[in-house]
């Protein structure tokens, strides 16, 4: 069995923990690092390998900050992954705010959970994902894809824990040294 | 008297329910995948969101750009002196070739100007630099950093030093999209280049090998064949290497033969590309004699795409 490194002393902020409130230029800069993230031009197995940057940071904003980011938001920036990509439109718009739609429902579930056990509901919800836009595809009349196709949602999930740490960084109180 | 008010405090009000808006984003998807793959209404939509990306896009290559350059930094004077030997040499053995080039060329001016033809293509050919592939596993298609600047327009040629890549599809003000020969929806008019036989090599998506259809068992094709664009499309020019022939099945208990193929640009590889200025339009169809109207209606079958966009 794989072991995981153990984070439980870094592990998401608690309900109990009060964040500070999130700018809302970070959560622009965010998604707009993550586009950046995803239009890496990249080959062979990296290619194969590369989650959807978008759509973690996407759900890790649904997550915490729902009056901010939710359906529509997700949306709109599922249009512009459309456009560069050049795949039909509309289709990692109807993934996207389907995850969105997601988030909201199991937000207050996810958060009671350590790190590692919300990384596998993200693996849920990210595959899920990804079969909404499988779906579109075979509709559309593309045959369907390599196994491998379902690999970039699992490493989306193995990544979640450090997303998190990541994007909460800049909202954790902050302990003077006296405090400690 | 007091009562309570009925109204929720502005901090409860969210404005519609998540599931409503699932339901309203959600429909206006489906149209819009629904519109975009009947009709292409939306190509304005898509230059405005292309513009809106675009600084994005230039920042994803930067770190590659960084890399690449670090690297040719190190480069040690070994390599480069070895390259240049060899490049000297390649240099050399093309210098017959090319000096008789230029003699045929004007020779084939003087020719065509006597038997009427239009030149084969334009000579305008602008050389490019893949941006990025598509993250898209269904589709085989990638982006160059030129676009309605170079004055690209859709449907040209592109090629890299072996052979045809691709094709341009959609031009954006300053990148194209190549939809690649490997793409499950491109098909390109070939020709054996040893025996003159005529066919189409269709892509058959990623990880599969493209393939000529509809070839008899006997057609004269063989393993090792090199396949080159016949031109008969109008988007090809004519005699661009495409593929070689990798595999052939000819089982007589089936109606055609199974040909698969490699192709000789580096399709995935390639970082620098030409696109080719477009083939002279080709004639029109002639008209077909009103007699013969019913037959048209009965051979109307739903055309593949791709080919010519």
């Amino acid at each position: 069995m794989m072991v995981l490194p153990n984070i439980g002393h870094l592990s998401t902020a608690s309900p109990e923990e009060i964040l500070r409130p999130v700018r809302p230029w970070f959560i622009v800069a965010t998604l707009a690092g993550a586009l950046v993230l995803n239009l890496l031009p990249l080959s062979g197995v990296a290619l194969a390998l590369r989650p959807d940057f978008i759509a973690l940071v996407l759900l890790y904003w649904c997550i915490q900050e729902p009056r901010y980011v939710g359906v529509g938001i997700a949306w709109g920036v599922g249009l512009l992954m459309d456009v560069g990509d050049a795949t039909l439109f509309g289709q990692h718009a109807l993934a996207y705010a389907f995850l969105a739609y997601a988030a909201e429902y199991f937000r207050r579930r996810v958060l009671r959970f350590s790190l590692w056990q919300q990384a596998a509901q993200v693996a849920v919800l990210l595959g899920l994902c990804a079969a909404l836009v499988l779906l579109v595809r075979v509709v559309g009349g593309a045959p369907l894809p390599h196994w491998m196709y379902a690999v970039p949602p699992l490493v989306g999930a193995l990544l979640w824990p450090a997303v998190t740490l990541l994007l909460q960084w800049p909202q954790r109180p902050q302990h003077s040294s006296a405090e400690l | 008297m007091r009562y309570i008010p009925v109204e929720p405090p502005p901090f409860f009000r969210r404005g519609p329910s998540p599931f409503a808006r699932l339901a309203f984003f959600g429909l206006v998807s489906v149209a819009l995948l629904f519109v975009d793959t009947r009709y292409h209404y939306l190509e304005g939509l898509r230059h405005v969101a292309a513009t809106v990306l675009y600084p994005l896009q230039r920042a994803a290559q930067m770190p590659g750009e960084a890399l690449a350059w670090v690297g040719g930094y190190f480069t040690s004077l070994r390599d480069l002196t070895a390259e240049n030997a060899v490049l000297k040499q390649v240099s050399v053995e093309h210098a017959a070739a090319s000096q008789a080039f230029g003699a045929t060329q004007q020779e084939n001016v003087r020719l065509r100007a006597l038997l009427g033809i239009r030149a084969n293509y334009a000579s305008a050919a602008k050389a490019v630099e893949v941006l990025y592939t598509s993250r898209d596993p269904f589709a085989q298609k990638l982006f160059v950093d030129k676009g309605m600047d170079a004055d690209i327009q859709p449907g040209e040629a592109v090629i890299d030093a072996n052979g045809v890549v691709g094709q341009v599809t959609r031009v954006y003000p300053y990148m194209a999209e190549v939809t690649l020969v490997t793409d499950k929806d491109h098909a390109v008019p070939v020709q054996v280049q040893r025996s003159g036989v005529r066919s189409v090599l269709y892509g058959a998506g990623a990880g599969h090998a493209p393939e000529l259809r509809f070839m008899a068992p006997s057609a004269d094709i063989q393993v090792g064949d090199v396949l080159v664009t016949s031109g008969l499309d109008g988007t090809y020019p004519p005699g661009l290497a495409v593929a070689r022939v990798a595999t052939l099945e000819r089982d007589t208990g089936q109606i055609f033969a199974r040909i698969a193929c490699t192709p000789l640009a580096g399709v995935d590889r390639s970082e620098h590309l030409l696109v080719l200025g477009r083939a002279a339009a080709a004639m029109p169809r002639p008209e077909e004699p009103a007699a013969l109207d019913p037959a048209k209606k009965l051979g109307k079958g739903k055309r593949r795409g791709g080919g010519n966009p």
